[in-house]
């Protein structure tokens, strides 16, 4: 579909953007490490197993326009599929197994987005009727439910590990180098959270290169028309059903590749990672970002990440400066400046920070844009 | 090319269309007409297979009552749905692309395209314009538009006049007009029986779920129980 996003760039202009933009990438961790401390670098990598997470629900929300809350869960089975094919847990209850499974990551990480795009089908299925309020309920639930199996699964045969959730999880190794220390490059010691950072990028780069392809693609525009008018989009010849499920599998196997990345990343993961607040916080990211618009989205989920840790670590030191000691303690006051953020940006912002120029002119208000007509703005 | 034989409809325990039949030969405008909740949009839903159904519904030979709606398209037939049904937040030229969702035979695309500018010149000015923003009858016309985008053998028209200003109405009347003029089998369904008699060849009058008349628009039109009930006699 052509976008109304504004007009072509100089090629030359768009190339030494994109070259600027590569070194800016490749440079990131160094400089955010020199100049804020390394403990950044790990929230930079968090950042961006967020946006691959907001990005994944942004096809389901943004594009198809089904509201689904329970997101989190296929996080969830990522990350568990990982901790259980990659690490000695399932030797406890398998004793056949020992010393447990050591799967490579190339083959965790697709088998991962396969069994989350299932899990999005079986979400899917019983869902296809509902729209709204509605879904956002039922998808509500199957996140809960997701994660108190996690919770419950220690019994009658130990899969996950109940509530103490699956430590010594293999940390994510490519072709002998392994993630989880540091590694020498020409006398440059890498430590672990910039290696993540360059595999999360990567991976990052292949979920936005992904996304910017569905959009564009015949299915991409299926989704937007289901989303517009479902009706309609059956008389348009469209397989609701079919591109629907399709939907909640694509972004759920997203989750599922973000969540393998996760559990190796963190080598350890419990049910306390994938609660609801999680399911809430990557819905914010994309409506404050941008619905449907994957810049938007992107930094919605960049500064959703960057946001919470900003506040906790800045809260303290000003408040000092301010009062001379510290009135709220910080944890508390983070969650109050976000909420009120978020606030603010809906009343002053309803369409997101960075919406798509068509979601801006909708939220502009009707009949202000018979200039846009003859194509002018169109490729 | 329509032929419909004991056709059903019910909403959980309640029959909305009770075992109807009726035809539309190749080329004719015909109209389904009755009053509010005599089952009309049923009967068009039915057939556009947007609802379950029972009974036959004969379509060019096929019976297609246990078809998928998506299916319908491809084999040319359209459906206009109630309240227009475009996509708000796409432009016109985008909508107008979705009605020919199934097709892949670019050039014809692009000939049919120009065709519905033809016919609906105002939206050819506004193309780039979401169709969100324009008034109920432009929308109305884009969603014919959409149809027509699909290369329909016949089309179903649910309730055009809804909702709209008169003169309006009229505008839309004249595009079925030249629609069907140009040889296009038509199925219109309207509460507005004078109106959609004026361009039928012919109709019929549904009352609570069942056809109670069925006539060439010319004979309803003078019907002195069509003009008590539904013309605002005189």
């Amino acid at each position: 579909m052509t976008t109304l996003e504004g007009k072509r760039r100089d090629p030359r202009v768009a190339l030494a953007g994109t070259l600027l933009l590569a070194v800016a990438l490749a440079l990131a961790p160094f400089a955010v490490g020199a100049g804020a401390g390394i403990a950044w670098v790990r929230v930079i990598d968090f950042a961006l197993l967020y946006i691959m997470l907001a990005l994944g629900l942004n096809i389901v929300v943004g594009f198809a326009g089904l509201l689904d809350l329970g997101y989190i869960a296929f996080y969830a089975v990522g990350a568990y599929l990982y901790a259980l094919l990659s690490s000695p847990h399932l030797a406890g209850a398998f004793p056949s197994l020992a010393p447990g499974l050591h799967w490579p990551i190339w083959a965790i990480l697709p088998l991962g987005a396969l069994v989350a795009g299932a899990f999005g089908v079986i979400l899917g299925a019983p869902t296809l009727r509902l729209r709204g309020d509605y879904l956002a309920i039922v998808t509500l639930g199957f996140g809960e439910i997701i994660r108190i199996f996690m919770n419950n699964l220690n019994r009658p045969v130990n899969l996950t590990n109940g509530p103490q959730g699956i430590t010594q999880i293999d940390p994510i190794g490519i072709g002998g180098v392994s993630f989880g220390r540091t590694l020498d490059v020409f006398g440059i010691g890498l430590p672990s959270v910039y290696l993540y950072y360059y595999l999360f990028l990567g991976a990052t780069l292949l979920v936005v290169f992904v996304s910017i392809r569905l959009e564009d693609s015949r299915i991409g525009r299926a989704w937007v028309a289901i989303r517009e008018d479902e009706i309609a989009a059956k008389a348009c010849g469209i397989n609701t059903r079919n591109i629907k499920l399709l939907a909640f599998a694509m972004g759920a196997s997203f989750g599922g590749v973000a969540g393998g990345l996760f559990a190796g990343f963190q080598q350890f993961v419990s049910p306390e990672s994938f609660t609801l607040m999680e399911s809430v916080m990557v819905l914010c990211m994309v409506v404050l970002g941008g619905m449907g618009h994957i810049p938007g989205v992107i930094f919605g989920g960049i500064l959703l990440t960057l946001l919470p840790e900003a506040l906790r670590y800045g809260a303290g030191p000003v408040q000092t400066a301010l009062f001379g000691k510290v009135l709220v303690p910080p944890e508390s006051l983070r969650m109050l400046l976000f909420g009120l953020a978020l606030i603010l940006v809906m009343l002053y912002r309803p369409a997101g920070l960075w919406p798509s120029a068509i979601r801006r002119r909708e939220f502009a208000g009707a009949g202000n844009s018979p200039e846009n007509g003859a194509g002018s703005e169109r490729e | 090319m329509l032929k419909v034989r004991e056709l059903r409809v019910s909403y959980g325990g309640i029959s909305a269309v009770k075992s109807i039949d009726f035809d539309v030969a190749d080329g004719e405008l015909v109209c389904l007409i009755g009053a509010n909740g005599a089952g009309k949009t049923s009967t068009l839903k039915a057939l556009a297979r947007m609802l379950p159904a029972h009974g036959e519904i004969r379509y060019r030979g096929d019976d297609i009552v246990h078809w998928p709606a998506h299916r319908l398209i491809g084999e040319g037939l359209a459906l206009v749905p109630e309240g227009r049904g475009v996509f708000a937040r796409l432009s016109i030229a985008e909508n107008l692309a979705m009605g020919a969702y199934c097709r892949s035979d670019t050039s014809a695309i692009e000939a049919d395209l120009a065709r519905v500018y033809d016919l609906l010149p105002r939206l050819k000015e506004r193309a780039g314009q979401l169709a969100g923003t324009l008034s109920g009858g432009e929308q109305q016309m884009l969603a014919i538009g959409r149809a027509l985008m699909g290369r329909p053998k016949l089309l179903l028209l649910d309730e055009p006049s809804m909702g709209l200003a008169p003169i309006m109405v009229q505008k839309v009347y004249d595009v079925i007009r030249s629609v069907a003029a140009d040889g296009m089998t038509i199925l219109l369904v309207e509460q507005n029986a004078k109106l959609a008699l004026s361009v039928s060849t012919r109709g019929y009058v549904m009352e609570s779920g069942r056809i109670t008349l069925a006539d060439s628009a010319a004979m309803l039109l003078d019907n002195p129980g069509v003009r008590e009930a539904y013309l605002g006699g005189d």
